[in-house]
Parts: structure tokens; C-alpha cells; sequence
């Protein structure tokens, strides 16, 4: 599907969100072009997939706002923002299949909900979104019967679903061995050749980033450190993206003293 | 004693905090049941038809073998001092009364609250742990619609039958003591009964059963909503769903109860 739209298809201004007193994003900016492939690079805990959960708004930001094709969907009725959302497609982390249901009825249901499809036409569209993931014969199965990356790579055929010009991508890699994780790289290469996608993974795999980035945002403790091509990303002199991109850990910032004060003290 | 205030007040909180997210749910289920058809949201009466084989039809066996039991314990216990008087025929109107205006819909209410009360919170808490309910979200597809309303739909249609089911099952196990023990034939006992239920009596036990349903449903699927952190939560929630709504079952029935004895 051709992206007709111009300039920042999601564009995240100001954003500040708290889990109860911890704050988790502290004031992200970010514009997402339309068409390209944006990987949100980050390590555990930085607030990468809560980003991702705000901009399908499945988390309420603190302040701040979100706009998709121009749309503030923070401030956004339900009704107004359901109808954007047909247009984003989802793969979470661990798949998120529908556990009652056969991976055929799992990637069919938003097709059977949300529009008049004959059930004719909604069976021949399930399969391409099963073939394109290379899952054709598994449609009967339960998820329970697939493996790690199957299932991953059913949640995404249930991403795909309604054809969104809008693919967001929580851990494509994420407890999946090399292999596996390879073929899921080359098949959202695949997507973004084919389909003119705006992607948006979340990841802490280098190896993968690199391969599928146009462009590479990097998070550290809630905010937005770096922004740019992966080759920029790559030669980036900002002290926490060079320890992240060359895999150094964090080093012991307390002496022996501070430390044993900090056993003993309740 | 501010250690006493501030224990106080936090319990307090979390009580209302827990209040207000029942009321919330509940609104929305409300609103998903009764309001959003009307606007041509249809109900997904497969789901709930689904609900009610789960939590009604099946139920019927534990239900009725339980309720059968009590019928029997109640003519047992009212037999041992009614007979001092010589008054064994109240035995009939004694099970009669007490199992259709009382025990019927509490006894029913308490296995259902166990039964499918727990078995909606450990699925929804499971959906909630794996992302199921993001996933519904994110595809624009609202979870309580999806969800709740069919759980819902099941307790409000099922508690009721059920509840007529236990009435029946508890006033036969008052019989087969009576026939058996106190020397009266089957149909004197159906005539005794027959006299000593009035319609009154059925119907205060099926509005009693249609708040207990509510009640069930409400705890169990806000419990599993509100599930945080694995498989443990949703232990957590499984049994909290069961108490939480057996104790207010047990406080509606003492409202409801003291309503109907001063408004005869």
C-alpha cells in the first residue's frame, strides 16, 4: 500500500509519563517519516516498549502529545481514534495470540469484526497474510501447538490483517534464537520492499537494527539520546550510545566505602 | 496511634480505590449491554450463549446434588425440634420457605462464585499477562464488549435458572426425609408445600439471584483485569475474585433480606 502522506507520519512531542512516582519518559520528541523504517534502540528498562504502548494508546501519558497523520491521539474520542487504529497494525512481544483460537481464526477476527467482508473473501485474505509470514498449513493450529517464532510471525500475519500503513514491532528478536531472529528481520525487509510500511520496531539487538533501520532513535533512562541514519548512529561520539553500540557495561560508580555504606543502611 | 490512622487510611483508600473500579467496570458493562445496541453495537450472543453453557448448564449437576443435600440437612435439623412440639408437618413449609426466599439463591450464588467466578478471573488475568487484552485493544476492539458483557449476560440469564433449579432440588430433598421418615406420602408433602409457598417467596430469591450474578461477574472480571505479574497475580486474583464476592454476596443477601421482611 502506497504512503501518500507527507512529512512525519507519528510525531511524539513532549511526552512525560509516570508509573505511579517513578517518572518512565522524560520529555521524548521523535518524528516518524512516512514509508521509512524507524528502530527505537534502547537497553532493559528505558522506556522503549511504554513508548510504543503510548503511541497505539494502550497507556495515558502523564503530559504531552502524539500525533498520527496529524491526529492528537491523546485528546482523541474513541470512536475517531478507532478508526486510525485500523490503519496500525501491532506484533507485541510475546505474540498475544488469542490462546481459544486457531491461528486462521486469530488473524481473521479484526477482519471479521471490523468490516463487511464475506467470510469467502476474509478465508482467501487470512491465507496471504499466512503465506506472507510463511505460515501456510499451520491454520488450524492452536498457538499452543507453535513454536516461539511461529507464533511471532502468526501475530504479526494478525498485525497485517487489515493491511495498516502503520507497523509497529514490540522485540521482533525477543527469546528467539539467531536463525529465527534473522528470518524475522528479512521478513519486515520483505514488508517495508513490498507494502511502502511505516515500521516502527522497538529492540535491543544490534545485529538486527542495523539491518532493518532507515533511521535509529536511541533511549536511555527515558528520554531520546541519539537520532539518525544507522551509519551516524554507528560513529556516534555521545558517551551512553557508544557504550551501547560497543557493548560495554556500566561501570562501578561507587568506591568501596560508598558501597559498604550502602549495604548497611536500611 | 498515627501508625493506626495511617493504617486506617490506607485500607480505607484501597477500598474505595477497589470500589470505584468495580463501579467503573461495571458501568462500561452496563453501558456495553444496554445502551451500545441500540446504536447498532450488536451483542456477541455466541459468546454469551458460550458463557452460559461454561457457567450455567454446566453447573446444573453440583448445583442440584448440593442444593438436594441441603434440603435434606435443613428437614433433618428442622425435624429435631419441630418434633418436640409435634409439629413435623411445618417440616414442609420450613425447607419450603427457607430454600427459595434464602438458601436457593445463596447456595447457588456460592458455587457459582466458586465455580465460574474464579474460571473468569483466571481468563481474563491470563489474557491481561500475555497481552491478549492490548492485542484486542490495539485492533480497535473493545475488551469489556468483547469480554465482560457476555459474562455478564451469562449471570444475569443463568444465576436465575440455576436458582429455580436449587428451589426445586432443596424442596425434593426435604421430601425424601419427610416420605421416609416422618410418615407422610409424596402427595401430602406436595400439598404441604403447595400451601406453604406463596409466588412472593420464589420471586424476592430470583432478585436476590439476579444481584448475586451481578456480583459474581463484577468481582471476577474486574479481578482479572486487574491482574499484575504473571502466573502469581493471577493466582492472586483467582482467589481473591471468590472471596471478594462471596462476602458480598453475604452483605447484598443481608440488605436484601432486611428489605423484603419490613416491606412484607
Amino acid at each position: 500500500m502506497a504512503n501518500e502522506f507527507e512529512g512525519p507520519i507519528i510525531r511524539v512531542v513532549d511526552l512525560v509519563t509516570h508509573y505511579g512516582e517513578r517518572r518512565i519518559l522524560n520529555h521524548v520528541n521523535l518524528d516518524i517519516p512516512a514509508g521509512e523504517t524507524m528502530v527505537i534502540l534502547g537497553g532493559s528498562g528505558t522506556g522503549k516498549t511504554t513508548l510504543l504502548r503510548h503511541i497505539m494508546r494502550l497507556e495515558v501519558p502523564s503530559s504531552g502529545h502524539i500525533f498520527i497523520k496529524d491526529q492528537d491521539i491523546c485528546h482523541l474520542r474513541e470512536e475517531r481514534f478507532n478508526l486510525l487504529r485500523r490503519k496500525i497494525g501491532m506484533s507485541f512481544q510475546g505474540a498475544a495470540l488469542f490462546n481459544s483460537m486457531t491461528i486462521e481464526e486469530n488473524v481473521a477476527l479484526p477482519l471479521h469484526e471490523l468490516t463487511q467482508l464475506e467470510d469467502s473473501t476474509i478465508r482467501i485474505m487470512t491465507r496471504i497474510k499466512l503465506d506472507l509470514v510463511g505460515l501456510s498449513g499451520f491454520e488450524n493450529y492452536m498457538p499452543s501447538q507453535l513454536s516461539g517464532g511461529m507464533k511471532k510471525r502468526a501475530g504479526l500475519a494478525r498485525a497485517l490483517a487489515m493491511d495498516p500503513e502503520i507497523l509497529l514491532f514490540d522485540e521482533p528478536s525477543a527469546g528467539l534464537d539467531p536463525i529465527t531472529a534473522a528470518g524475522i528481520d528479512s521478513l519486515i525487509l520483505k514488508l517495508k520492499l513490498a507494502f511502502k510500511m511505516t515500521i516502527v520496531v522497538v529492540t535491543h539487538e544490534l545485529a538486527s537494527a542495523f539491518v532493518i533501520a532507515d533511521r535509529i532513535t536511541v533511549m536511555d533512562q527515558g528520554g531520546v539520546t541519539a537520532n539518525g541514519t544507522p551509519e551516524e548512529i554507528r560513529h556516534s561520539q555521545h558517551p551512553r550510545v557508544f557504550q551501547f553500540m560497543n557493548r560495554i557495561p556500566e561501570g562501578d560508580q561507587m568506591d568501596a566505602q560508598t558501597y559498604l555504606r550502602a549495604l548497611t543502611q536500611n | 496511634m498515627t501508625g493506626v490512622l495511617a493504617f486506617l487510611g490506607r485500607n480505607t483508600l484501597d477500598l474505595l480505590r477497589y470500589l470505584s473500579g468495580l463501579y467503573d467496570l461495571s458501568a462500561k458493562a452496563a453501558y456495553w449491554t444496554f445502551v451500545a445496541p441500540f446504536r447498532g453495537r450488536k451483542l456477541k450472543w455466541d459468546s454469551a450463549i458460550h458463557q452460559m453453557v461454561l457457567a450455567g448448564v454446566n453447573s446444573i449437576p453440583i448445583v442440584s446434588l448440593i442444593s438436594l443435600f441441603i434440603g435434606i440437612v435443613l428437614a433433618l435439623q428442622g425435624a429435631y425440634q419441630l418434633q418436640k412440639f409435634g409439629a413435623s408437618y411445618y417440616v414442609t413449609a420450613l425447607v419450603g420457605v427457607s430454600v427459595t426466599r434464602e438458601l436457593g439463591p445463596l447456595i447457588t450464588a456460592v458455587v457459582i462464585a466458586g465455580r465460574s467466578g474464579s474460571a473468569f478471573a483466571a481468563e481474563l488475568g491470563t489474557m491481561k499477562v500475555s497481552e491478549e487484552i492490548d492485542a484486542l485493544e490495539a485492533m480497535g476492539l473493545n475488551s469489556v464488549r468483547y469480554l465482560v458483557v457476555p459474562k455478564y449476560l451469562a449471570m444475569l440469564v443463568m444465576l436465575p435458572c440455576l436458582t429455580l433449579i436449587s428451589d426445586l432440588a432443596g424442596i425434593l430433598g426435604g421430601g425424601i426425609f419427610e416420605v421416609l421418615q416422618l410418615n407422610q406420602t409424596f402427595r401430602m408433602f406436595l400439598a404441604a408445600t403447595r400451601d406453604s409457598l406463596a409466588m412472593h417467596d420464589i420471586s424476592t430469591g430470583l432478585v436476590k439471584s439476579l444481584v448475586f450474578g451481578l456480583i459474581i461477574a463484577k468481582v471476577g472480571c474486574y479481578e482479572g483485569f486487574s491482574v499484575e505479574g504473571g502466573a502469581e497475580g493471577v493466582g492472586k486474583a483467582t482467589t481473591s475474585a471468590v472471596v471478594v464476592s462471596i462476602f458480598l454476596i453475604i452483605f447484598a443477601d443481608v440488605i436484601f433480606t432486611a428489605i423484603f421482611y419490613y416491606t412484607g
